[in-house]
């Protein structure tokens, strides 16, 4: 292990801001984190031991304590849910013979839940060491439980358990459209980098990651710092549930989103960019790996770029499960190797980014977007979409639907032609933009696609009426509440009670006042909280509050008050103890509401 | 002429650099808080800051001041607030003020006197906690930490780094830079300004306890508004 340890510290020059990359190096190959692999990169990166453990203890795929050789991980988005991912995960810890969030005592395997992997148009998904398992059902899981005990290494597993399709139902504007590599550099340098930064300007191109902020003037601004180092991102942390378009984009545009990067860091002045890979598209690493070698060997990444005088090369970071990461300032911290804690506002990344130098962060789809503009013109993506959205927007559609999968529409598109097109019928409502958006009812299909009306990252799920809000509702705030990162008291405790609070009147046991007070919590929440993710951690129950409280009121007993907990349960071991149990002395806990 | 902004309709003074929490503290305005201590980097986590500036929820201690920014602070609504995440802070730990030895000179509960705290609202989590008394003068109680992050500000600060805070989300603790992970084999110093920032009884000087009687204390005679403005003067590092 000391070699081991040596050499990756060597491989990453010793950088502390590589800690994350290293870690995630370790955990693959002890299926922990040692103690002696902390000390010993203490004194190599020249960090406290303290800053190594709280980044292990940040991230959901990082351990202390070993973990199974083969380290399974069952995605627990609502839409594996739907498709009977709770008996298929009881299954398979039957078939291993370890239960869920444990590791089995010869340390072979662990099994525990993870969040939404971004497969839910191929569900139910997994994770084993890293890489994706999809479609699972009972033959699948034989299959993998024989694989397991024989110990085959996974390079011996059927290529099959790890097919992801790309399910591209409907392309539209930018999934139609093929590009040669290098091809929207040509074009911008011919058309000049200040003529290209009002092309795209006119196209009235915003950040596809669901803010919408405008991709021209937050790359003019970035442009504009007095600095002479400067950085672009691109955020491929899709972790909001229910999307899955990035890992689309990448697996078969990947060059024309490196190329969007390229075109910005010779708009802005940029040398060096990154690709954060959420951990969850292990993957796709090696093949976009090579693409970016592909691009340097023609030419289009490294140094002299097209012998137009531009330097540029990107690294590829991974993550290692943390929905937070999604959020720009935190993914900045995760490239830095540390927890993905959000920074306070301003500076914004623009002014103090990456390294505290200027830095633009955009989405995948926002990379793309702006290589097919270089190419295509203002007026090609402007002509589509609606005033204030210009362009089409990339969606990820699952959930109920005949034909999940990847589509694309001009913005002003309406929420039934999307319900048409992907074959939905009954439909009892639509999460728009993921738990972090807005439940619309049956009622509102006439809604449009819009950063006006309906902003989305790119995900949509579709319920029938046969499911149950509850259900739903119940999903999504045990995510936040699991994915909150912790720094602020609001989002830390906040959707933790939350979580409780669903709980209880999911469970049936909410009285009267249980709803006033669930929204009560859900407003002090989101007004308070310091990021995206508390701000939105609450919206599951309110957008659903909103529409369904006869729902909400019908869960409640008819009892004014019922405690928090249970009085003879806690009484009972005394009562045993004591050999005592007075009839007298059980007192009704709750009241009527006559 | 200099540039001012308004606190509840007041109109004061500020200076370029300066956050809309220094430039009140200056002008004699107290904004309620925690993880803030003028000594240090403002973190902005606790959230009791908040202020509504231009209609919008920011947080006094990070936020810069700006000219013409009209700001709400001692307001019904948002009092209402800072006590319900008061109480957020007190069932997330085991927070015992009867047998505290911080009692009196606790900032916890000092904020809570201040904004009329009668109760603790919400359920309590009774989360297990870890308590360290290895040390030889410092005795650290996690079921009282709030996760300020001022002991790891100021150890940092003392060069020593002997805090840090770990964990995701409720799961958060905080942990001690040594070997064995315990207290009594970091660095730390009975006279470190780290063994003495704790706003709440998390961490305790040994053998001090009750040197200063009931009734003595910071708060006993005075609220956290007026020890605040009188202690607490001048601009964080930067």
């Amino acid at each position: 292990m000391k070699q081991f340890i040596q050499d990756l510290a060597e491989k990453n020059n010793h950088q502390a801001k590589q800690l994350l990359q290293i870690l995630r190096e370790i955990q693959s190959c002890y299926h922990y984190i040692p103690e002696q692999a902390i000390e010993q990169l203490s004194g190599l990166l020249a960090i406290p031991r303290t800053r190594i453990i709280s980044v292990v203890e940040f991230y959901s795929f990082l351990h202390l304590t070993p973990k199974g050789q083969y380290e399974l991980l069952i995605s627990d988005c609502i839409t594996d849910n739907m498709h009977d991912k709770k008996n298929l995960t009881d299954y398979l810890a039957a078939r291993l013979n370890v239960a869920v969030g444990a590791v089995r005592e010869d340390g072979l395997v662990s099994l525990d839940n993870t969040s939404c992997t971004g497969m839910c148009d191929q569900g139910p998904a997994g994770l084993v060491n890293g890489y994706a398992l999809t479609r699972l059902d009972r033959a699948r899981i034989d299959l993998i439980a024989d694989l397991i005990e024989r110990r085959e290494p996974l390079a011996a597993w059927p290529a099959d358990l790890f097919q992801v399709e790309d399910n591209i139902v409907r392309p539209g504007l930018l999934l139609k459209q093929s590009m040669v590599p290098g091809e929207a550099l040509r074009s911008a340098f011919k058309r000049g980098l200040k003529a290209t930064l009002t092309e795209i300007e006119r196209s009235g191109l915003r950040g596809r990651g669901g803010a919408g902020f405008k991709t021209a003037m937050k790359w003019g601004f970035c442009a504009d710092e007095a600095q002479n180092e400067r950085y672009v991102v691109c955020n491929a942390d899709e972790g909001e549930p229910g999307t899955f378009k990035d890992r689309v984009l990448l697996n078969s545009f990947a060059h024309q989103v490196f190329e969007g990067m390229t075109l910005c860091a010779a708009i802005i002045g940029a040398k060096r960019g990154f690709l954060y890979l959420r951990g969850e598209y292990l993957h796709l690493y090696e093949q976009l790996q090579g693409i970016l070698d592909q691009r340097r060997q023609a030419g289009l990444l490294g140094v002299n770029i097209l012998r137009e005088g531009l330097d540029f090369d990107i690294d590829i970071y991974l993550g290692a499960g943390a929905y937070i990461c999604g959020e720009e300032s935190a993914l900045i911290e995760s490239l830095e190797g540390k927890a993905g804690i959000p920074r306070n506002r301003p500076p914004y990344p623009v002014t103090q980014g990456y390294l505290g130098k200027p830095t633009v962060v955009n989405n995948v789809e926002t990379f793309l977007a702006a290589s097919a503009i270089a190419v295509n013109g203002a007026d090609w993506f402007a002509k589509v979409g609606t005033e204030k959205s210009s362009g089409t927007k990339i969606l990820s559609i699952s959930g109920d639907c005949a034909r999940p999968g990847i589509y694309e529409y001009a913005f002003g598109t309406t929420v039934q032609t999307l319900l048409n097109d992907c074959g939905a019928t009954d439909v009892l409502g639509v999460q728009m933009g993921g738990p972090s958006g807005t439940f619309i009812s049956s009622q509102e299909f006439d809604r449009k696609l819009a950063f006006e009306d309906l902003a989305t990252g790119g995900s949509v799920i579709v319920f029938n009426e046969n499911r149950n809000i509850f259900d739903i509702v119940h999903n999504f705030t045990h995510f936040f509440a699991h994915e909150s990162c912790g720094f602020c008291t609001p989002c830390r405790v906040g959707t933790s009670l939350l979580r409780k609070q669903v709980d209880k009147i999911y469970e049936g046991h909410g009285s009267a006042g249980d709803v006033a007070a669930l929204e009560e919590l859900c407003q002090l929440i989101k007004n308070y909280s310091h990021c995206g993710l508390g701000q939105t951690a609450a919206n599951p129950v309110l957008t659903t509050l909103e529409r369904y409280p006869e729902l909400y009121q019908g869960k409640l007993k008819k009892i004014s008050y019922e405690p928090g907990f249970d009085l003879d349960g806690a009484l009972d071991i005394a009562r045993r103890l004591a050999q005592r149990d007075d009839a007298g002395a059980h007192l009704s806990q709750v009241g009527d509401h006559e | 002429m200099s540039k001012t902004i308004t606190i509840d309709g007041d109109s004061i003074p500020f200076e370029d650099g300066q956050t809309i929490m220094e430039a009140a503290a200056a002008a004699g305005i107290y904004i309620p808080h925690l993880c803030h201590h003028p000594e240090f980097a403002p973190h902005g986590s606790c959230k009791l800051c908040t202020v509504i500036v231009n209609g919008r929820a920011c947080s006094a201690c990070t936020f810069p001041a700006m000219d013409g920014q009209e700001i709400l602070n001692n307001s019904k609504e948002l009092n209402d607030d800072r006590r319900r995440i008061t109480q957020m802070l007190f069932v997330e730990g085991n927070h015992l003020c009867p047998g505290c030895e911080k009692s009196g000179n606790c900032q916890l509960q000092a904020i809570g006197y201040y904004l009329n705290m009668l109760d603790n609202h919400f359920l309590h989590f009774f989360a297990p906690r870890e308590l360290d008394a290895s040390h030889p003068d410092v005795l650290v109680d996690q079921n009282r930490c709030i996760f300020c992050t001022l002991c790891v500000r100021a150890s940092h600060k003392d060069g020593k780094d002997v805090f840090a805070i770990s964990g995701r989300g409720i799961n958060k603790r905080l942990i001690f830079n040594a070997d064995s992970g315990l207290l009594k084999d970091t660095d730390l110093d009975v006279s470190d300004q780290a063994a003495h920032i704790c706003p709440t009884g998390a961490i305790l000087i040994k053998r001090t306890g009750f040197t200063q009687p009931i009734g003595e204390r910071l708060f006993d005679h005075k609220d956290i508004s007026e020890t605040s403005l009188e202690q607490e003067q001048g601009d964080h590092d930067r």
